[in-house]
């Protein structure tokens, strides 16, 4: 692995997440513009089945240990700090996500490399590897390039399709053992908490009207059910509507929440930062209404309405009625 | 020459009781009073209230003995009026006669004849107010009255002294009627200077009863007349009765050291609010005991209408019910919580501070303030709900309700084809003081930008404060946040103090209100309009040229903040004539307009539970009066409300919202100028 | 128990961002800097355990210029300590690695049992704060944190995984937490109490000591990124735009 480029793979409950593959294109074309091999890295407990998956690789190497099970932050992070500080890697590859940016920082700091955060894409110039980050809600690129010898970044969706990261076509697997101490940490998994039996499960939907901050307030609520009952779909929401209570977390879209590829998203109010255009924008169709013609979602939006929201949906409401009864 | 003869019929002695009866009781009386009013000293805050006596005892005449805002209702005040113009009668009658009998003789001839007539006129408009009263209790039963024994005992006890009166002076007639040597002077001609006396006298003279029957029966009737008296005395402290002490002196103490546009100032206690009584003045617990559950607040307020859990008349009924056992509790450390115990929190939040309850209080009670202390208590106490705490959080941190950046605020003149001058940099007479509603809501650009061409066509010399403006506080001050108003004063007033105006024009009330009535402008003669009026000075002075005539007919609702806080209601009928409407008043206009439900910053709260919303409510008023199209407000928030009422309640196509200066541009606009783009909601 | 909230300052989101075109980085002459929004759940996380248990809360912020008024109301709030590190440049923003570097040199004979900061900060970009401070000083780290609580003399951290997932990691402190979101919304202050402490609480101000911050993530440049350029955007009344919307659904086979 030493001066590779090394995916940590992002597994939950024993299953390989799709930000892995996304991860696996990224390193790929790392590692091909680089000059220098991709690794795999997995983590887990009879973790062979989920080896098979991560073809992309040119090979995969596992810590299989009982401890490991399930995702320990302190756990993760000594094996992976251990066997990059021996195997220094040019440039690790981790999930922006709960788990990845628990010990990617982590390992970050103990190896002395510097670490760049929500990436999208990765180039490389001159056979120096380069990040581009999508920071401040969506508004800002920040670019540069990752020094040597060893640079850490998190990925986020959006740069790459996942599909470019499932290559069917087995890898060589190695195995490590385990280091020491992972009988004397300080943290320890407990227990999941099931997310609550939902009314609705928004991932299976066709047509989805999402709301967000624009909505301004729960009574407003109302009007995007009655569009999404016009229209035959669900409403679903982001961060700050779910957060106030005003939908529950079921219906959540985004990074913490559920990916959702329905044939049409609508977003209503919604600015389009990354943490909720990671759980929808694979949509089939998105149709974006909001106020500000700067706001991020029109960036991938298909279609979109600089107007405000609480003007527009009941316009469109009536709309849709008229031509269901026509 | 006729003349009154003192105790006329009474042995010499039992007269007496004439005097010791009435004393006695009425000792008991104010000796009831005072220990009630003792608790209210005792459990609250001092407060300065016996300045300019003579302007508070005009007050007293004015709505405690004329009573006008009794009479505001017309069958029940003509009912009160006939029972309380008739005690004050009595009394004075009661008052002269001893005078006369003690002091010095001048109840004879005319005089005496007129001090007849005055009486007995009087006691039969009191029997008369007595029995519209108990019809309206027993029959009509209107849901504002508290039907209980105790009102009921009460009438009927006013009732029997009254009649016993009435029967006791008639026994005294008939006697002198068969004898006229009983009172000399006396003949049958004089009989009619007591007609209501002298009706009833003949039942006893057609009865066949002998001189001393009637003798004896008279004795009887004052007899009963004095004990009844003297039980109409304790009891007046401790029952329905008591307001008729308490009234008065609740109107005598009311505030008059501020407009009713000026809120009151905090307490000084812990960021100011009420938790318990304690933190609420004298004054204010003594409106307790002057009300008089007549349920006119709980009628005209638009959140009992609306289903919410708040009664104007049950939360000062409840500062009654509460007084003693706090005061009991003083001496010990645990008094009984009041907000969040007795009353609970959403009922100080539903209130929209529309002053509808106090404009029609008979007796002065002043409910806003309670609210208002409440809030500023609850609000310190983390007891508020996210939505209005996310507005206030904005209105901190950004100066507006919208958390919208404050250099966006005169976004909205982009669409204008002339620049608006910034008073900042340039003096003007008039500066215009947008407001964050008319500034950021993107419904209410449209009619933003009309005023700005309607006062650019009358030739109006205006500026704004563009980014330097902030929300002027209205409202926050309303929910509570009395440490955010005054930084927004301040922010404000730091602002315009740099600029050279004469006056100032604002499309919203809220923010006429408080730039008129709370901003301190230390002197600067600075004049505060609503647009209203100066479009009205503008139509009158010539200087708004009316193009055409609209020609269409239309109903007006009059803003709380400009009607009931501020009198305003005559400027905007005369501009909306001028332009050629036709106006057609709503049954509640004036001073009775129905509340929208979005003021006190109710706009920025969780609705909560709602039956019927009284912006819903309002609209089907208008909706029903013959011929009108058009529901004219003067105010950018009725404009929202109104407009999703229309929606809500299904009215489109029969009635369309406008603001009264879209109607304005309309009438002022250049021959062959193209309309400006109007919005989807504005279908006409 | 004795807990340490670390703030740091972002820029406001609602304004407009803009880049200075001599630096290719962020123009910062305009920004309105606020407390990271998720800093202020982990306070409010922070208060929440007080009100439970006890103890004392101490913020820390770096003094990137007008952070007294955030630490005063974190006062009202009710809020023990107040700590403001200054130094030279902060006004031109400060890198999450230095800041990990900076609040450990302050805190280093501070004792502690939690240390609570926001998970991540809008600006981010070359790392998170709280994880490299727990690593810098040895101690175990849990992020995307939701809810804590005592356990049996340990702490239990609520971590919030994708699709409403949670699971409940143990953690002995002393031990950095990243918060993503407090049990309850952070609280509202009355502004009289903002005042009010204006006048009683002090903010303890301490030097930022000179050290080396090593492993630092270049950036060469900073840009806007097209908007609308995806995007077909639509013009009109709202019934136009309505009118474009209802037939692009039925070309998508939405509407019949």
């Amino acid at each position: 692995m030493t001066g590779e480029v090394c995916v940590v793979a992002e597994t939950l409950r024993g299953e390989v997440t799709e930000l892995t593959y996304t991860m696996l294109a990224a390193g790929r074309q790392l590692a091909n513009g680089l000059k220098t091999r991709l690794s795999a890295f997995l983590i887990g407990h009879q973790v062979e089945r989920m080896t098979a998956s991560l073809g992309a690789a040119d090979r995969v190497v596992c810590v299989d240990d009982p401890a490991l099970v399930e995702f320990n932050p302190q756990a993760y992070l000594h094996v992976v700090a251990e066997i990059f500080g021996r195997h220094t890697p040019r440039v690790g590859l981790f999930g922006h996500t709960a788990t990845g940016t628990d010990i990617a920082c982590g390992v970050a700091q103990r190896l002395g490399a510097p670490i760049a955060v929500s990436c999208r894409t990765f180039t490389t110039e001159g056979g120096e590897p380069h990040y581009s980050s999508l920071i401040c809600g969506g508004k800002i690129i920040a670019e540069g390039p990752l020094p040597g010898p060893c640079c850490i970044a998190t990925v986020m969706t959006g740069g790459y399709k996942a599909e470019q990261g499932k290559v069917v076509k087995a890898a060589p697997v190695e195995s490590l053992p385990a280091p020491e101490g992972l009988d004397a940490l300080r943290t320890r998994f407990k227990r999941y908490i099931e997310p609550p039996a939902g009314d609705v499960d928004i991932t299976k939907q066709a047509i989805i009207v999402s709301v967000g901050r624009g909505i301004q307030n729960k009574d407003n609520l109302a009007m995007a059910e009655e569009l999404a009952k016009a229209l035959g779909g669900v409403v679903s929401g982001s961060r700050p509507v779910i957060d106030q209570g005003w939908l529950p977390t079921t219906r959540l879209v985004g990074k913490s929440g559920k990916q959702v590829k329905p044939k049409v998203y609508l977003a209503l109010g919604i600015s389009g930062a990354p943490e909720h255009a990671e759980g929808m924008r694979d949509a089939e169709m998105i149709v974006a209404i909001n106020r500000d013609e700067k706001a991020p979602i029109y960036g991938f939006a298909h279609v979109g309405a600089a107007v405000d929201v609480l003007e527009f949906v009941p316009v469109l409401t009536d709309k849709i009625k008229h031509i269901h009864c026509a | 020459m006729i003349e009154r003869i003192n105790f006329w019929g009474i042995p010499h002695g039992v007269h007496l009781l004439g005097y010791v009866v009435p004393i006695s009781c009425a000792v008991v009386l104010i000796w009831r009073l005072g220990a009630r009013a003792r608790l209210w000293w005792k459990v609250g805050r001092p407060e300065r209230r016996w300045d300019h006596i003579g302007l508070r005892l005009r007050r007293v005449a004015k709505y405690a003995i004329a009573q006008v805002k009794v009479l505001r209702q017309r069958f029940p005040g003509f009912a009160h009026v006939a029972i309380a113009w008739g005690f004050f009668v009595f009394f004075l009658g009661t008052a002269l006669a001893t005078i006369d009998a003690d002091l010095v003789r001048f109840l004879r001839g005319p005089v005496y004849l007129g001090f007849k007539v005055l009486l007995d006129v009087f006691t039969a408009l009191a029997l008369v107010g007595i029995l519209l009263a108990a019809y309206r209790r027993f029959l009509q039963r209107p849901e504002r009255l508290t039907l209980t024994r105790a009102f009921s005992f009460s009438l009927g006890l006013v009732f029997v002294v009254v009649l016993s009166g009435l029967l006791t002076e008639s026994l005294r007639l008939a006697a002198v009627a068969k004898d006229p040597m009983l009172q000399p002077g006396w003949t049958p001609s004089l009989a009619w200077w007591t007609p209501a006396g002298w009706v009833t006298a003949q039942i006893w003279l057609a009865s066949g009863l002998s001189s001393a029957a009637i003798d004896q029966l008279h004795l009887a009737m004052w007899l009963g007349h004095v004990a009844l008296v003297g039980l109409l005395f304790v009891v007046i402290p401790i029952g329905p009765l008591l307001h008729v002490l308490t009234a008065p002196l609740n109107v005598f103490f009311s505030p008059i050291d501020r407009p009713i546009g000026r809120a009151a100032p905090a307490a000084a206690t812990d960021g100011g609010g009420a938790g318990t009584l304690r933190a609420f003045t004298w004054a204010q617990l003594m409106q307790g005991d002057a009300c008089t559950e007549c349920g006119r607040c709980q009628d005209a307020c638009p959140a009992y209408g609306a289903g919410q859990p708040l009664s104007p008349k049950k939360l000062v009924l409840a500062i009654k019910d509460s007084l003693a056992p706090t005061a009991k509790s003083m001496a010990g450390n645990g008094m009984p919580a009041f907000v969040g115990g007795v009353v609970e929190d959403p009922t100080a939040w539903a209130c929209t501070t529309c002053r509808a309850c106090a404009t029609e209080c008979p007796v002065l009670i002043e409910h806003v303030d309670l609210i208002l202390d409440m809030r500023r208590f609850l609000l310190a106490q983390q007891r508020a709900d996210n939505q209005l705490t996310g507005a206030l959080s904005n209105l901190r941190r950004y100066g507006n309700s919208f958390g919208k950046s404050d250099k966006q605020r005169a976004k909205w003149t982009t669409g204008l084809d002339f620049k608006i001058k910034d008073i900042r940099k340039q003096p003007a007479r008039t500066l215009w003081f947008v407001g964050d509603y008319a500034s950021y809501n993107p419904a209410l650009t449209e009619a933003t930008m009309a005023a700005a061409r309607v006062f650019q066509r009358a030739g109006v010399d205006f500026a704004l404060l563009y980014d330097a403006e902030r929300n002027a506080g209205n409202d926050v001050r309303r929910s509570g946040e009395e440490g955010l108003f005054e930084l927004l004063v301040q922010k404000n007033s730091v602002a315009m103090n740099k600029c050279e105006f004469q006056e100032i024009v604002t499309t919203d009330p809220h923010t006429y209100n408080t730039l008129k009535n709370e901003y301190p402008w230390n002197g600067r003669a600075v004049q505060i309009l609503h647009y209203s009026e100066l479009l009205d000075r503008a139509i009158r002075e010539g200087t708004l040229p009316i193009r055409r005539k609209l020609g269409c007919t239309v109903t007006y609702h009059d803003p709380c903040y400009l009607g009931r806080y501020n009198n305003v209601y005559d400027a905007p009928r005369r501009v909306l004539e001028a332009i050629g409407c036709r106006v057609v008043e709503m049954p509640r206009n004036r001073d009775r307009a129905l509340c929208c439900g979005a003021g006190g910053g109710r706009i920025w709260m969780d609705e909560g539970q709602i039956k019927e919303r009284p912006s819903e409510s309002r609209v089907r008023e208008a909706a029903g009066l013959d011929g009108v199209q058009i529901f004219v407000v003067a105010c950018p928030k009725d404009l929202t409300m109104y407009r999703d009422a229309v929606k809500t309640a299904g009215l489109e196509g029969t009635i369309v919202v406008k603001d009264l200066i879209e109607l304005v541009e309309e009438a002022t606009r250049e021959e062959n100028a193209v309309a400006p783009i109007e919005a989807a909601t504005t279908s006409a | 128990m004795d807990i340490i909230v670390l703030v740091k300052f972002v820029p406001d989101l609602v304004e407009d961002l803009e880049i200075d075109a001599q630096s290719g980085l962020l123009d910062r002459s305009f920004l309105r800097l606020i407390p990271n929004e998720l800093d202020e759940h982990a306070l409010e996380e922070a208060l929440l355990l007080k009100e439970r248990h006890g103890g004392t809360v101490t913020v820390i912020t770096v003094d990137t210029g007008d952070v007294d008024e955030s630490l005063y109301t974190a006062a009202a709030k009710g809020v023990d300590r107040l700590i403001k590190i200054t130094g030279e440049g902060f006004d031109q923003g400060v890198t999450n690695q230095a800041l990990a570097v900076i609040f450990q040199s302050v805190m280093g004979d501070m004792a502690f049992d939690l240390i609570l900061t926001g998970t991540q900060a809008v600006d981010d970009l070359d790392g998170f704060v709280g994880a490299m401070l727990a690593e810098r000083m040895g101690l175990p780290y849990v992020g995307y944190v939701t809810r804590v609580e005592a356990e049996n003399g340990t702490m239990v951290a609520r971590k919030e995984y994708p699709g409403g997932l949670n699971a409940d990691i143990e953690v002995r402190q002393p031990a950095v937490l990243g918060i993503q979101a407090a049990e309850k919304p952070p609280r509202y202050v009355v502004t009289s109490k903002v005042m009010e402490a204006m006048r009683s609480a002090t903010i303890d101000e301490i030097e930022a000591p000179e050290t080396p911050i090593g492993g630092s993530l270049p950036v060469s440049r900073m840009s806007v990124p097209e908007t609308g350029a995806h995007a077909e955007m639509i013009e009109g009344t709202l019934e136009q735009i309505a009118e474009a919307v209802a037939n692009r659904l039925r070309e998508q086979g939405i509407l019949a």
